[in-house]
């Protein structure tokens, strides 16, 4: 087991450039997971943690020790890869036997790991099948014993659980993590999938396009997005482009940009600098909702349901502030009447929930600015 | 509806069934029957005397047959998987250039191929020659002919099949497999015997076998090369010039046994070892070669194993420019110019075999279109009892030597049948086109099926939905989109019939000779410059088949080979 670190890591194809920049340390035992959208980079950094790719510039340790040009196979990493790459002309047991007879370990040896591999994943009554007669599931599971019987410093897998079904995919979550806490061994996850990282994960690197937006715990990112990439990509969020106006001790008073009549207060902004563009983020079970206008509170807009979608646990509306459509979400208490499309209704954004965030997105279209 | 769809499957499914009877099945049976037959009546004689002591001579040309081909499996995998890994796993100046060049052996009709390595590396060949004039030797150095004539034309021509085979199962490789093996813990050495190694096996194998079936079935090479070394696909040709049908029906039936065998082990050794890939990967990475002094290396081979490739493309071309008559005693040819080819357009002597050719190729492959296109519709997209039947009797034709073809029509049809509405076929101008579309089935039915397997049915079904009937959906959906795979293969084919030697050899009359049979007189004439003409009017053709399927239909023809 070892801790990793990566320094200022860089690593340009021909005309692209997968990785920018990039710096992280990753603690003995963590199961750490980088988050993204398809094509920011995640598989090309794992990769070159495996030692596929060199970097570009930078440096990668395992430890203290440099590896940053070591060959693959003299890493002692196991790899799990997205479509398990389990050698089709071998049986389950010599698939997971590969890395333990390369290690010219006895074969009594070989035999007796590789069977307690297979119990851990609870694949021991399927030794002597070929691997092609597994279903998904089992695939997983033997490509998942097959990195982790040759007791590897660090785990890597690569969207380990995206070519599997809905169903399947939960069981395997929790058999991952169990194994990981089995072994206690220092995990990568690469993944997309946002409810994979939060609900998996000690710590996670989300990225956008090559660039690391932020690093931390599930509930910090979700909490405390760093900007508006990150609250918009973990979870529903509503992003409201806001000026600054001034400040009042810890509460910050903004306007809308859309509509300068209207005011916001906040009191939980991200760190950001005077130059930077500015939005508010706020999510759609923060938001409150009002038959009558409230009294005596702040953050109050009035607006109109344009649309109210039944979800059963909730009711998410769609409501219309003079332009600008925001969503809440007010759990289904069965109240009467409804609300319904047209009604009238006013909105309250708490303050200390309403968080500040430099923009780096262009306001709707989700793209970068820069 | 169920009851209709049936009837109208039966409908169509007629034609394809009779036109397999009489033309592929009867035949093959006739040769079988007649093997059985000696003056008296039912025998077993004939294969008595096949294996009995007094005639060694077969038994020889069977040894001699099977040792050939084993020792050609080895010569062109020796060549082609190399090849494939160099140019799949390596990226290096001009190595896409390198890649494609090596299919050239394949632009070469077979006869012409021989006739090349003959003018190359025989007796009075230029290689030799130039070599004992450069060095100032008193004999030339070496010569090819006999056993090593065949073995480096078959390894020339075959290693392709490794070249090709290989190449694409390198290509759909999943890469993460090594890199699995790599992140492992696994060495080079390791990857490559543990797993690299037996991906390729299939493929290897499959190659193996066809190289062996195509060197047991060739019989352009041993016949201007051989000398006195007999094999079993010239022996039958013997037979039947000598006037010995039942024998020639016996060696038939003996040299079909060994290919079927071997075709059919083939069939269940894919059915057994296919590893289908779980997702096709990126594609191969290749690695750049940064060695500056390793890349020059490659590049040098690589030059000069195209210079050697297109050697005997370009002996052809320099033969065709020789006049007849002015290159008999002198070392190497002296005088050049176009006459050969002016003779072709003016003497009707000289374009006849040509014209022949063009309209023998022209009708066989007019039928093996509508037939090709029929039959591989019904195989694909209908249902019936007896398509492993049907699709074996297709494929039957593939894996006769085309010797066998040619005698197999021989004896069905040197007498009236009802499949030749009372007509005696043998000896007319018809039964060349025959030959040549029985011939080319296989060819014609592949690659229209690969192309038919991709359409969705619910294309189709989609088209019925909208009012169509089954004429109309299929000539306005199902032509147009399977269009490109049915002309590469058609294209193909008729390229294939312009060069076929061993059947017309065996069936052609004055009047129909094509061109191939044309080459063969001019050599025994010595006019080598006109038959090379002739030979160059082949390799064009052949190339701009090659260039309109790839330019064209986007299609890489040379697969379906
Ligand atoms: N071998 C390669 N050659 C060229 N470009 C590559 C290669 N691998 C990845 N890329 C590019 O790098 C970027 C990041 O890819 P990748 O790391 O695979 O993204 P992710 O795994 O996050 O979906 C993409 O734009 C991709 O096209
Ligand atoms: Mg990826």
């Amino acid at each position: 087991m070892s801790s990793v670190t990566l320094k200022s890591i860089t690593k340009s194809f021909k005309t692209v450039q997968a990785v920018k920049e990039l710096s992280l340390d990753i603690q003995k035992g963590e199961f750490f997971t980088f988050l993204g959208p398809s094509g920011c980079g995640k598989t090309t950094t794992l990769r070159m943690i495996a030692g596929f790719y060199y970097p570009t510039t930078g440096s990668i340790f395992f430890g203290d020790r440099e590896m940053t040009k070591v060959a693959p196979e003299k890493r002692n990493t196991g790899m799990v890869f997205q479509n398990y790459a389990l050698f089709p002309h071998m049986t389950v047991f010599e698939n997971v036997a590969f890395g333990l007879k390369v290690r010219k370990l006895a074969s009594a040896e070989v035999k007796k790991r590789v069977e307690e591999a297979l119990a851990k994943v609870r694949l021991d009554a399927f030794t002597k099948r070929q691997v092609s007669q597994l279903s998904g599931g089992q695939q997983q599971r033997v490509a998942l014993a097959r990195s982790l019987v040759i007791q590897p410093e660090i785990l890597l897998l690569d969207e380990p659980l995206s070519n599997l079904d809905a169903r399947l995919r939960d069981e395997m979550r929790t058999e991952i993590l169990r194994l990981q806490r089995d072994y206690g061994i220092t995990t990568i996850y690469v993944t997309h999938d946002q409810i994979e990282a939060l609900s998996m994960s000690d710590r996670i690197a989300v990225f956008n396009a090559g660039e690391c937006q932020q690093i931390g715990t599930p509930k910090e990112i979700y909490n405390e997005p760093a900007n508006d990439f990150v609250a918009s990509f973990i979870g529903e969020t509503n992003l409201i482009p806001v000026q600054l106006e001034g400040r009042e001790g810890g509460t910050l008073q903004f306007s809308w940009v859309e509509d300068n009549s209207k005011k916001l207060m906040a009191e939980r902004p991200a760190a950001f600098s005077e130059e930077e563009l500015l939005s508010v983020s706020i999510r759609p079970e923060a938001v409150e909702v009002f038959e009558e206008p409230p009294v005596n509170l702040q953050n109050v807009y009035e607006g109109t349901i344009e649309l109210a979608q039944f979800t059963g646990a909730s009711l998410n509306l769609f409501i219309s502030l003079g332009g600008k459509v925001v969503q809440a979400m007010v759990l289904n208490t069965m109240a009467h009447p409804e609300p319904e499309p047209g009604d009238r209704v006013w909105v309250r954004l708490p303050e200390f929930r309403v968080r500040v965030v430099p923009r780096v997105m262009e306001p709707k279209e989700g793209r970068r600015i820069s | 509806m169920k009851n209709r769809d049936h009837r109208f499957t039966l409908l169509l499914l007629i034609p394809v069934v009779l036109v397999l009877v009489a033309y592929v099945l009867y035949p093959s049976l006739r040769t079988l029957i007649e093997s059985f037959q000696n003056k008296e009546g039912w025998s077993g004689g004939n294969y008595a005397d096949f294996f009995g002591s007094e005639s060694r001579s077969n038994l020889q040309a069977l040894w001699n047959s099977v040792y050939i081909s084993l020792l050609s499996v080895f010569f062109s995998a020796l060549i082609g998987v190399p090849l494939a890994f160099i140019f799949n796993k390596y990226e290096f100046p001009g190595r896409s250039f390198f890649s494609s060049a090596a299919i050239l052996p394949i632009v070469l009709p077979s006869l012409v191929g021989v006739m090349a390595f003959m003018f190359l590396y025989g007796e009075s060949g230029l290689v030799p020659n130039a070599i004992k004039d450069l060095f100032g030797l008193t004999n030339i150095p070496f010569k090819i002919g006999g056993v090593s004539g065949i073995l480096i034309v078959h390894a020339y021509t075959m290693y392709v099949y490794f070249y090709m085979t290989v190449s694409s199962t390198i290509r759909s490789i999943d890469p993460s497999l090594e890199e699995a093996a790599y992140n492992l813990g696994a060495g080079r050495l390791t990857v490559f015997t543990k797993v690299t190694l037996p991906l390729l096996t299939p493929a290897i194998v499959g190659a193996s076998l066809l190289v062996f079936m195509t060197s047991m079935a060739s019989f352009s090479a041993p016949f201007l090369l051989a000398g006195g070394f007999r094999v079993l696909s010239l022996q039958i040709y013997f037979s039947k010039v000598n006037g010995n049908l039942s024998m020639a029906a016996t060696q038939s039936v003996i040299l079909s046994i060994v290919s079927i065998s071997f075709l059919l082990f083939m069939r269940w050794y894919q059915n057994r070892r296919d590893y289908r890939m779980a997702t096709k990967g990126i594609g191969a990475h290749r690695s750049e070669i940064k060695n500056p002094f390793l890349k020059g290396l490659m590049v040098a081979v690589g030059v000069v194993g195209v210079i050697i490739l297109l050697l005997p493309h370009m002996t052809i071309l320099i033969l065709s420019l020789v006049p007849d008559g002015t290159w008999t005693y002198q070392t190497y040819p002296s005088v050049f110019n176009g006459e050969n080819y002016l003779f072709l357009f003016t003497e009707p002597k000289i374009w006849d075999p040509v014209r022949n050719s063009l309209i023998l190729a022209f009708l066989a492959t007019l039928g093996n279109l509508v037939f090709g296109v029929l039959t591989s519709y019904v195989l694909v997209k209908r249902k019936f009892v007896g398509k492993n039947m049907l699709d074996i009797m297709v494929m039957l034709p593939w894996a006769l030597p085309a010797t066998v073809v040619g005698m197999n029509l021989v004896l069905a049809f040197n007498e009236s049948s009802v499949f030749t509405f009372g007509h005696i076929l043998v000896g007319t101008f018809w039964i060349l086109p025959l030959a040549y579309f029985i011939r080319h089935i296989p060819l014609v039915v592949r690659s229209t099926n690969a192309t038919l397997e991709q359409l969705d049915d619910s294309l189709e079904e989609a088209a019925r939905n909208l009012g169509a009937k089954w004429f109309y959906l299929f000539r306005r959906v199902v032509l147009p989109l399977v269009m490109p795979g049915v002309m590469a293969g058609t294209l193909l084919a008729f390229v294939e019939a312009v060069g076929e030697f061993p059947t017309s050899v065996l069936l052609y009359t004055l009047g129909n000779r094509p061109i191939s049979i044309e080459i063969m007189n001019q050599l025994r004439m010595f006019n080598m410059g006109q038959a090379a003409a002739y030979g160059m009017i082949q390799i064009s053709l052949i190339g701009l088949v090659l260039f309109i399927s790839n330019k064209f239909f986007g299609i890489k023809a040379e697969r379906s080979l």
